[in-house]
């Protein structure tokens, strides 16, 4: 299913609304790439509340999608990952690393919204 | 012996129908909760494995007995290529492809009992449990 995209201010959300095929991710790192140079979006969340499995094709592709938008100039986080899937995912051996997640959508926009903390120092 | 739910896997999209049809006949065997993300986690790297190698194959699904014990036995299998070193593709982080070589040491952490058979040219044929606590 087809994952929608909305504008919020200078953010992205994409809200995943039911299980998602190889296809589906695909197409939502395809859209967000497109989208985040279309409107200029410095930060994007996405939402994988409704997800029950998050296994290691799904992480590889949340991965990749946070590293393209982040060449692109924008900051991701995920947010929603249920206990029991973060659970499974610790078992698989899966890790976000490098890659921002929150508890839900407030705790992501509030992420997105410290961008001093996250500037790249400059050299000393 | 009870029924079993065959699910055929001819594309990546049939992943998705292998972990539903397995978490619904987990919950209609008694497990719940964390469980059945395990197991339907377990189902979609095996199912995976097959798209990804051999493109055709199925999963079966059905319930498990030993003794007193009971759980669901899920076994997917293709005709596809086979495995040359079974203990290689084991191995955490070994891919012969793009993915990140998780699958099916991923599966068998998620499980009680794995069990893998390949043989190259013939296929390969994954068989794992999980017991109710």
């Amino acid at each position: 299913m087809h994952v929608p995209v909305l504008k919020q201010g200078g953010y992205l959300i994409a809200s995943v609304q039911s299980v998602l095929s190889d296809a589906d991710l695909l197409q939502l790192r395809d859209d967000l790439a497109d989208r985040v140079g279309q409107f200029r979006s410095r930060g994007v969340i996405i939402d994988v509340t409704v997800l029950d499995v998050i296994d290691s094709f799904a992480t590889r592709t949340l991965r990749a999608i946070a590293h393209m938008l982040k060449l692109r100039g924008a900051e991701t986080v995920i947010v929603g990952i249920q206990p029991d899937v973060a659970f499974a995912m610790v078992q698989l051996g899966l890790t976000l690393e490098g890659i921002g997640t929150a508890l839900d959508l407030e705790e992501g926009l509030t992420y997105l919204d410290r961008p001093a903390k996250r500037k790249i120092p400059h050299g000393k | 012996m009870e029924s079993e739910t065959r699910v055929p896997i001819n594309s990546a999209t049939d992943i998705v129908m292998a972990r539903q049809k397995g978490r619904a006949l987990a919950t209609a065997l008694g497990f719940s909760g964390a469980d059945l993300t395990l197991i339907a986690t377990a189902i979609s790297e095996v199912a995976r494995n097959i798209v990804d190698h051999a493109k055709l194959g199925e999963i079966i699904l059905c319930a498990a007995h030993q003794g007193s014990r009971h759980g669901i036995s899920i076994t997917a299998q293709d005709e596809g290529p086979g495995i040359k070193d079974v203990f290689q593709a084991m191995q955490y982080g070994y891919s012969t492809r793009k993915g990140l070589g998780v699958g099916l040491p991923g599966a068998k952490w998620l499980m009680d009992e794995f069990c893998i058979y390949s043989k190259v040219g013939k296929g390969t044929t994954v068989t794992m449990k999980k017991w109710l606590q």
